[in-house]
């Protein structure tokens, strides 16, 4: 058997365990890829491979797994670890070794999922983690725990002091393709009614595909339990894995049939495996009930903390004070950085304008390629602090506090607690927003919290808002104390939350459910990040964002470049502007359409532009007034928005009223393709990414037409 | 009695479980099951969920599924 996952004769090993039990961080100690200690339930989204090197010097692959409670499919996150699992059983790419994670404080829910994995007959090393916290009353026996569990090995350790790998690495090379495991003894005690239920569906699993009598056994109950068991084996058909269909529907017939007569001996089927498998365990691990009692009854120091944290009015208050702590930091440590990217990529582009001769080739560099690059990198350093900090707030455990505070509220508009944090994340950038909703089980609730997250006003906005409201808002006081000019940044921040609210609650009853809400949500110990792995996740989503949004908003800028440089001449052999480009020809076909906003057909290719990234509405305003304006100084952008007339009515084409309805239209409007590009790869389908276009459009032209008529109506200007 | 009519402080032994199947199959590969004793630690300050121990660690559920643990007397 293949036991390699690249055919280089590399074997490789499987990291499984519970969230929160340390996984992440003994694959990165085994890897030296330090990338995240996770503190948040479920955050190891991302399928993660690295290579280690055993005390012999010997290499290996490691493959790190989505933390998952129990093989039987629920979330999103465990779904893929039941699916890999099955696939391992039908032959394909089956690890070597599977290193199962344990958190030794929690003994019996973690070895939940070790026994399942003990089902399938590989070699299994267990990591008992975290020993140096289990409490010094209580005496695990790793001997013991080795001998009725059937384990290769287990091996006391703790990453946190980075104690126990060694013994790990050699366990783990000593059972690699000699150790074989007799897999023919189901351990739990399946007792007479059942064990004759079970039977016919056990020995199907067994003579048609070929189970050993010990996995045969648990599949057969874990079937029984969960339908979405079953219901992973349509994707095994399709694939072509060692069953077909109508072996599944003798399968299905048989589990019916089951079913039934488990309740006639008033069973629960639903929670026969649960039941079973914990009774082996308590059992074994003589956990009796005055043992329960002092556990539940023990106040741990995380509880302590949460006294003040999650304090019924001092909680809500450090929340909310942290929040404006971490936006204040974005947007004032921000913008030194970005000042220097600004300032560098203009350089580059006066360094080319220098070094390489008039050419087409020229303008594609500075005004395609260079003027692209700018546009990705300017919004790095904003992602890079809200990262920072929301991924403290992660590691140390917070998060999941947030959720448990916020969830009614969330709940209550079709969301989950959990979504608080992409919707946050949103603020900076609609990216890292995207990928974080893989934490959310519930797949409705994930979708909604993509559908409005875009709707989140995020830092590319931020110089749209900015130019028009230093050229157009007075900046005069209102009530006192309110700058006019900052009160009408809060107001565009504050319509587009309240708007993805309001429609959130719309889509919850719109969207048909796959499965019903449910908020178990396990609240870790608090812990001190540690700031290499924070930095580490900060780097790699920064990465995800510069390559996956970097591709996109780089073809767009070259392709905007294009439209906006040609045709060189017209057809009058003139000298092109950008009036008579293929970008101008577009503003001007579009701009009946949008002339009921405000807008003329300047803004029309603005809006074209800004599908690369919505910030390219200023640059693209730069350079059509200095391709209006050459030979002469660069004049301002604001003055020549102010001084811009109409020549047909001799009116302003910039009022406060039109650059109100334009934030309006920025505020709504779909225009990062980068964003949907995501949401295309998360939903795996361009339904979704296609109806929010339509919406988000459909949204910013309504809501930018009723500002702008009903302003003039009011005798606005 | 359900874990929703506990107060903060209580302990309690879960008896059976009402409603719906995938809520329960969560606690019961989390190891809350019939027999399991837990205490209800706090209810969040906004309400709508409850934070609960059970075994070795802390746990936050809705208030209606809480509805759903009957527990013993």
């Amino acid at each position: 058997m293949n036991l390699t996952l690249n055919n280089d004769n590399v074997p490789w090993v499987a990291l499984v365990g519970n969230p929160n039990s340390g996984k992440t961080a003994i694959f990165n100690l085994l890897t030296g890829m330090n990338q995240k200690v996770s503190n948040y339930p479920g955050i190891t989204v991302e399928k993660k491979l690295g290579t280690g090197q055993f005390n012999d010097g010997t290499v290996y692959h490691l493959l790190d797994f989505p933390g998952t409670y129990s093989l039987t499919p629920e979330s999103f996150d465990e779904r893929i670890v039941a699916e890999q699992v099955l696939q391992w059983i039908h032959g394909k790419n089956p690890p070597a070794v599977i290193v199962s994670v344990v958190d030794a404080t929690n003994l019996s829910r973690n070895l939940y999922l070790t026994t399942q994995l003990l089902d399938l007959g590989i070699p299994i090393v267990i990591a008992l983690n975290m020993m140096d916290l289990v409490d010094h009353t209580e005496k695990i026996d790793a001997s013991s725990l080795k001998k009725w569990l059937g384990a290769v090995a287990v091996v006391p350790m703790s990453a946190l002091k980075k104690s126990g790998l060694n013994k790990i690495k050699d366990q783990v090379r000593a059972s690699i393709f000699t150790q074989t495991v007799n897999n023919d003894i189901f351990p739990l005690e399946v007792t007479k009614p059942l064990e004759t239920i079970l039977m016919p569906i056990t020995s199907l699993l067994f003579t048609k595909l070929g189970y050993t009598p010990r996995f045969a056994a648990a599949q057969a109950l874990r079937l029984i339990t969960r339908k979405s068991t079953l219901e992973l084996y349509n994707r095994a058909i399709q694939e072509e894995q060692k069953i077909d269909s109508k072996t599944l529907n003798e399968l299905e017939d048989l589990r019916t049939v089951a079913i039934k007569e488990i309740e006639k001996e008033k069973l629960k089927p639903s929670s026969l495996e649960a039941m079973l498998r914990y009774k082996w365990l308590d059992e074994n691990l003589a956990q009796d009930r005055s043992d329960q009692t002092n556990k539940i009854r023990k106040i741990h120091a995380s509880e302590k903390i949460d006294q003040i944290l999650t304090h019924r009015w001092l909680g809500p208050g450090i929340f909310i004070g942290l929040l404006y702590f971490i936006f204040q930091s974005i947007f004032n440590f921000a913008s030194i950085p970005m000042d220097w990217i600004e300032a560098g990529v203009n350089w580059l582009g006066k360094g080319a304008v220098t070094l390489v001769p008039e050419s087409y080739f020229r303008d594609l560099l500075i005004d395609g390629i260079i003027a692209g690059f700018g546009a990705i990198l300017i919004f790095l350093p904003q992602i890079v602090i809200l990262m920072f900090f929301l991924t403290l707030l992660e590691d140390s455990g917070y998060m999941a506090r947030v959720a448990f505070m916020l969830d009614r509220g969330m709940s209550k508009i079709g969301l989950h607690g959990r979504s608080v944090l992409p919707l946050m994340s949103g603020y900076a950038c609609a990216i890292p927003g995207i990928m974080s909703t893989r934490t959310i089980d519930n797949w409705k609730e994930r979708l909604i919290t993509m559908l409005i997250l875009p709707l989140m006003s995020c830092s590319a906005r931020l110089p749209v808002y900015a130019l028009m409201i230093g050229a157009f808002i007075p900046p005069i006081t209102v009530g006192y104390i309110f700058g006019l000019q900052g009160l009408m940044m809060v107001v565009m921040y504050f319509i587009g939350t309240v708007t993805a609210l309001i429609l959130a609650k719309l889509f919850s009853l719109w969207i048909k459910s796959e499965g019903k809400s449910s908020f178990v949500m396990e609240m870790p110990p608090y812990r001190l990040p540690i700031l290499r792995s924070v930095l580490r996740q900060v780097f790699i989503r920064a990465k995800l964002f510069l390559f996956n949004a970097g591709k996109i908003i780089m073809a767009i800028s070259i392709i905007l470049w294009f439209l906006a440089s040609f045709p060189m001449t017209d057809n009058r052999g003139e000298q092109t502007t950008i009036h008579n480009s293929f970008a101008g020809k577009i503003g001007h076909t579009i701009e009946p359409a949008i002339q009921p906003l405000g807008f003329d057909w300047k803004v029309g290719i603005a809006l074209i532009t800004s599908f690369a990234a919505r910030e390219v509405l200023v640059s693209t305003m730069a350079t059509i007034y200095n391709v209006e304006n050459t030979g002469d100084d660069m004049v301002q952008l604001s003055d020549a928005m102010k001084n811009d007339v109409n020549p047909s009515t001799g009116l302003p084409v910039f009022t406060p009223l039109v650059a109100v309805s334009l934030m309006v239209f920025y505020v709504y409007a779909a225009q990062c393709m980068a964003t949907f590009a995501i949401i295309r790869r998360e939903t795996n389908t361009w339904k979704w990414p296609l109806f929010m276009i339509v919406y988000m459009n459909v949204l910013a032209y309504l809501v930018s037409f009723l500002v702008y008529q009903g302003g003039l109506w009011l005798g606005f200007s | 009695m359900t874990v929703g009519d506990l107060q903060q402080g209580d302990t309690a032994v879960v008896k059976l479980f009402l409603g719906d199947l995938d809520t329960q199959s969560r606690f019961l590969e989390m190891g809350i099951l019939p027999g399991v004793e837990l205490r209800l630690v706090k209810i969040a300050p906004l309400g709508g969920t409850i934070e609960l121990k059970v075994r070795n660690y802390y746990v936050s559920i809705r208030q209606q599924d809480a509805l759903n643990i009957v527990i013993e007397n």
